[in-house]
């Protein structure tokens, strides 16, 4: 094989490669990211591998995000989901890239206190006793809801945020969390 | 000389949609025209901006601005109740400036709203933060705006022109090691900035037209980024000195500097809460003469 026709033979198994890859995946859509947030941890529960991902742009409407499911198991685990009242909007095979969350953490060590950031939320813990003093960053509604009800509590007193989140940033704020969490119990 | 309008949320689902005045009193909002009696605590988010903005303006002996709330802790029904009102409202009633805040993205809801805003003339100010700008940067529209304050990482998100939320934005976390300057540059370039930005962070950049013209960075204090309503607090200021007549720039300045100082006289620990720095602040707005 030559040269060229080498390139383009390993070009064209990565391209069969990627294209399987899209093809056996599915994206759930639902009403609300709330819905989403609870669909994912549902899932993840009962052992599926998912994933949540930002939607195409053609389905963006301010707040989204979308849970990708392996296209096998989709009628199992749209039962699973209807069961549980969380039928999806809409269920697309994947066909495009679909933007992935921030998964880096950044830590900040104020001495007394620690700073942990995930994506555009922060939270601020009291080394010593694990306290939750500060939580900042965000721009949806149930950030300052979130705030307020954290503030004060203990890491290991406070309900991890999925159980109330709602938007993006809710979700981003459980990031936080754990990591602070993980951080606190672990150094 | 109209009212400036902050347009937000407060985090109770509760509060039923009120537009109108509004004082502070012992750090609750009290609603000037509502016959229900409800206040709201200052804590952060929206609440701390109506403080901020109301003392900025008390202490310059200006009409206060006007209010239009609606409770939601992120189901996004109050957020749509706002939208619906201000649709309605925008032609009937004139407001100097308007400052947007913490709302619910939602792209269709703000090109209604960018649509009765682009019949009015003169066009008021606009200036967004949180959620709001988020989905002003969504929907393509960001270059009308006349003042974002976004954090550093929020700036990340503005340059990157594929993210729809900070949430997916590639590089966020480490916004601090990016090139301040190149950022501002391909987010305006991108036309996904509005004509300032104000972007908060350990140095304060005031932007225009994608160019940095100002850096405030004096007193440095980086406990404050711990401390939650502190970017709330700026942008309540910047609406106040902008709400007085001041123009976009000297108002980002002093702004800016103002908040800096009010972090320095409260004393802070990452255990701070923001009426700390709320209670410094008439002291120094009156020193502005």
């Amino acid at each position: 094989m030559g040269f060229l026709a080498k390139i383009f033979a390993r070009f064209g198994k990565a391209n069969a490669a990627l294209e399987k890859e899209r093809t056996d995946q599915s994206f759930l859509t639902f009403q609300h990211t709330g819905e989403v947030i609870r669909a994912e941890q549902l899932l993840a529960d009962h052992g599926f591998a998912v994933r949540v991902l930002a939607p195409p742009a053609w389905l963006r409407t301010g707040c989204d995000m979308v849970v990708v499911v392996p296209a096998v198991h989709e009628p199992a685990i749209r039962a699973l989901l209807e069961s549980q009242k969380l039928a999806p909007e809409g269920v697309y095979p994947v066909a495009d890239g679909l933007l992935a969350p921030v998964s880096l953490f950044r830590y900040v060590d104020f001495g007394d206190w620690f700073m942990v950031q995930a994506a555009n939320m922060k939270i601020t813990v009291e080394r010593r006793s694990g306290r939750i003093v500060n939580v900042s960053g965000g721009g949806c509604p149930d950030v300052p809801y979130l705030a307020a009800k954290y503030v004060g509590m203990t890491l290991d007193d406070a309900e991890e945020p999925r159980f109330s989140a709602q938007t993006l940033c809710a979700y981003a704020l459980q990031k936080a969390f754990m990591e602070a969490r993980r951080r606190w119990h672990h150094g | 000389m109209a009212s400036w309008l902050i347009v937000g949320t407060v985090p109770t689902e509760t509060f039923s949609l009120y537009l109108g005045a509004f004082h502070l009193e012992n750090w609750e909002i009290h609603f000037d025209g509502d016959k229900r009696g409800g206040v709201v605590e200052v804590q952060r988010g929206t609440p701390t901006l109506l403080a901020a903005a109301c003392l900025t303006l008390e202490s310059l002996g200006c009409k206060p601005p006007m209010a239009l709330l609606c409770g939601d802790t992120g189901q996004g029904k109050g957020s749509r109740e706002i939208y619906a009102k201000l649709v309605q409202c925008l032609p009937e009633q004139t407001f100097s400036g308007l400052t947007f805040h913490y709302l619910y993205p939602d792209v269709d809801w703000h090109n209604r709203i960018w649509l009765a805003l682009e019949r009015l003339a003169p066009r008021p100010q606009l200036v967004c933060d949180a959620g709001y700008m988020y989905v002003a940067k969504m929907s393509g529209y960001a270059q009308g705006y006349d003042l974002f304050t976004p954090d550093l990482g929020e700036l990340t998100f503005l340059a990157d022109a594929q993210a729809p939320h900070p949430f997916y934005t590639r590089g966020f976390v480490h916004a601090e090691d990016h090139d301040v300057a190149a950022l501002a540059r391909k987010a305006y370039q991108d036309s996904n900035a509005a004509e300032w930005l104000l972007v908060k962070g350990e140095t304060d950049h005031l932007v225009h037209q994608g160019k940095i013209v100002a850096n405030i960075q004096e007193p440095n204090l980086p406990v404050l980024e711990a401390i939650g309503g502190t970017g709330d607090l700026l942008t309540g200021v910047v609406t106040g000195l902008l709400a007085s007549g001041r123009p976009m720039e000297q108002a980002c300045k002093e702004a800016a500097r103002l908040c800096r100082q009010a972090g320095q006289l409260a004393n802070p620990t990452p255990a701070s809460q923001i009426t700390e720095m709320l209670a410094r602040l008439p002291e120094l707005v009156r020193s502005l003469g």
